[in-house]
């Protein structure tokens, strides 16, 4: 018997396959360096910049929710678009009863009262998605083709319902005072709302990833995704986590909902099923189930939108569509899939 | 011969026969036994959602594939006919090479993205035929020069189909013999006749394999059929009758816009009337269709009635205003996927044994 143990040698990949799995990371900066040598000027850039950033990092939130959802359980929820209509009726309703606060010049007033209504717009969309689990989406497990038309009916009914509640109209709201109007950098003009649409979304996506990577709930969720059925069997309810999955994720569409309602200052019933067309294409893109691919799919897409609406505004419509083309005929499960074949 | 016609597909059920024959006979002499245009406009739309309908059971219920792109397809048929018309004229001639380019452009609209993304999940084609459809409606809409916009086509058609054409002097049966007539007998028959080659490829082998690839994928592919083949297929088969749909709607309403062909609520009609109906079996479409048209029509009515009799209770009121019907409708197709997925004909044939 020699003493010599037998050492595990943990091999490095080379650098070159790292950078490979690292590769859609670099996506978003060059597309931004492409981005900046077909428009030339410094300061639109800036402006069309942080405008795709904005618009990306609010998909973003709304997407995560239903990207999460589907990893974990294998539930396409084709209803997400009535949590981001859903929420934005309710933030508004309550924006315009806080209509003092939002019209006077003190900034803390001004953002106390978005911070109101994106609290209660998020708990009303929470426990929508609850009743919607619950009700629309248990009954269907595990089967696609129910699941699909089950949530489109749902979507549905929730449309007609927001019709019955808040009538058949569009609402118009201005933007509270302190997010009005824009600050310059150089020459480039940038709106303030914009920035803070950025602040949000990427404290968002850090406090998202820290939960995922580095709480036991986020370690059950992300294990939930690898194999549901393990965790089930080493004593976890894997149903109850699937439903505070999806109840954040529904109240994260509300969230969603608000700001890009406040973005473009008026919504509509069918604002949710017309922003789930981006939606579905940055969860196609990302890679179904993974918040990172989701992440740098929805900041693609928002760059992709700002810059050629800006190019050539003619092709801007079918941008996004031939960006996924190109994505998924580079990676056919998009950049990061994590959920395998169930 | 009849059994021959229906390819050996028979509704098997008594009511489900009796109901079809009444319907097929009320299409057959709706100008005569409905006289009015209120009612011949009604039976001509039947008639095109029965096909469109079908062509979706196709790829819904004999595939298993969820498509939100079935209204691009039968928008571009009615595109195709309706630029051919006004682009060369009222003749026959653009009628056939407008339908058939339309049928065309259908088919590789649908083959380019079966081959994408049928290959990867069944699940991607759902969404991405979602985007891809939203994004062909805006850019409908947006191509003004070429499609009208918003506002959509208005053209004409070869005057013996528009009632200013009389085919026989006198009133037969009290109904004018005039070029609307013809039309909508062009609509029924090139209707029916699409529905019988429907029914003729769902039982044929093909078919057969079409339902075995939707029961287990893995199993058919393992059995030795290429299961992405089978399924792009069905999806640019339905395309093309999609298609052929859209140029009948085309021809019968001489007008072609964004709202009548590529709207998302057509595509919710459809997957409602294709529930409601069954899924899975064609004869589901005919039933699906007539019941969700009637009710579009006639059931609005209705519930002005209802709503002016709640009148004085503030809420329930608006819940049943004929604008909200299709929060009822809503309703009503979740409940029928989750209690009769099979739909009105899974029904019947249930309770006939």
């Amino acid at each position: 018997m020699s003493e010599t143990t037998i050492k595990p040698r943990i091999e490095a990949p080379p650098l070159l396959d790292r950078l490979k799995e690292k590769l859609p990371v670099f996506l978003v900066p060059i597309l931004a360096i492409f981005g900046f040598a077909a428009i030339g000027d410094p300061s639109s850039w800036l402006t069309l910049t942080v405008a795709g950033l904005a618009m990306g990092l609010m998909i973003f939130i709304m997407a995560s929710g239903l990207t999460v959802v589907f990893g974990l359980m294998d539930v396409i929820n084709f209803g997400h678009g009535a949590f981001i209509s859903v929420g934005a009726f309710v933030g508004f309703t309550i924006l315009a009863w806080l209509s003092g606060w939002t019209a006077s010049p003190n900034v803390m007033l001004n953002l106390a009262a978005v911070f109101l209504a994106v609290l209660v717009s998020m708990i009303a969309t929470g426990l929508m998605g609850y009743a919607f689990e619950r009700t629309i989406v248990m009954p269907v497990y595990g089967e696609h083709l129910k699941q699909i038309l089950v949530t489109m009916g749902g979507l549905i009914v929730a449309q007609q319902l927001i019709y019955v509640f808040w009538g058949p109209d569009e609402l118009h709201i201005s933007r509270p005072q302190a997010l009005q109007g824009s600050i310059l950098v150089g020459d480039a003009a940038i709106e303030k709302y914009r920035l803070v649409a950025v602040g949000i979304g990427v404290a968002l996506f850090l406090a998202m990833r820290h939960i995922l990577k580095s709480t036991k709930i986020g370690l059950l969720v992300r294990a939930g995704v690898e194999n549901g059925e393990m965790v089930e069997a080493l004593g976890y309810k894997i149903r109850r986590l699937f439903l505070i999955v999806f109840m954040v994720g529904s109240a994260l569409a509300g969230l969603g909902g608000v700001m890009w309602g406040l973005y473009q200052e008026t919504i509509t019933a069918h604002m949710g099923s017309e922003i789930m067309v981006l939606v579905f294409i940055v969860v196609i893109i990302g890679g179904l189930g993974s918040v990172e691919g989701c992440f740098i799919g929805a900041l693609l897409v928002g760059l992709v939108a700002n810059y050629t609406a800006f190019l050539a505004p003619k092709v801007s419509l079918i941008s996004t569509i031939a960006l996924m083309v190109v994505i998924l005929m580079w990676r056919p499960q998009g950049l990061y899939p994590v959920v395998k074949a169930k | 011969m009849l059994t021959k016609l229906l390819s050996g597909d028979n509704p098997r059920s008594a009511v489900l026969t009796v109901l079809l024959l009444v319907i097929v006979i009320s299409l057959a002499f709706a100008p005569f036994l409905f006289p009015g245009t209120k009612s011949l406009e009604t039976a001509a739309r039947i008639c095109i959602f029965i096909v469109l309908v079908a062509s979706y059971d196709l790829l819904l219920g004999y595939a298993g594939i969820v498509s939100f792109a079935h209204t691009m397809f039968f928008g571009l048929g009615a595109y195709g006919t309706a630029l051919a018309l006004s682009s060369t004229g009222p003749t026959y001639l653009s009628i056939l090479w407008g339908t058939l380019a339309g049928a065309v452009i259908a088919a590789v609209f649908a083959l380019a993205i079966g081959l994408f993304s049928l290959r990867v999940k069944a699940i991607f084609f759902a969404m991405v035929t979602l985007a891809v459809a939203s994004a062909f409606a805006v850019l409908v809409s947006q191509m003004s020069w070429l499609t009208g916009g918003e506002d959509g086509l208005n053209y004409k058609i070869p005057r013996d189909l528009t009632p200013a054409f009389k085919l026989v002097k006198e009133k037969v049966f009290g109904v004018r013999i005039n070029g609307k007539l013809l039309a909508y007998y062009l609509v029924f028959f090139s209707s029916a006749i699409l529905f019988l080659v429907m029914l003729r490829i769902v039982n044929s082998p093909f078919g057969r394999t079409l339902q075995a690839v939707r029961d287990n994928a893995f199993r058919a592919e393992a059995i030795g059929y290429r299961v992405v083949w089978y399924r792009t297929s069905a999806t640019v088969l339905s395309a093309v009758i999609a298609a052929f749909a859209g140029s009948l709607l085309a021809i019968w309403l001489r007008y072609t816009g964004p709202a009548t062909t590529l709207s998302m609520e057509i595509m919710i009609d459809i997957l409602l009337m294709v529930v409601i109906g069954g899924m899975g079996t064609l004869y589901g479409a005919i039933l699906g269709a007539t019941v969700f048209i009637l009710a579009q029509t006639y059931l609005q009515e209705l519930m002005g009635v209802a709503e002016e009799a709640t009148s004085f209770i503030p809420f329930v009121s608006t819940l049943v205003a004929p604008e909200r019907w299709l929060l009822w409708l809503g309703v009503l197709f979740i409940l029928s996927v989750y209690f009769f997925p099979s739909g009105i004909v899974g029904r019947l044939r249930a309770s006939r044994g």
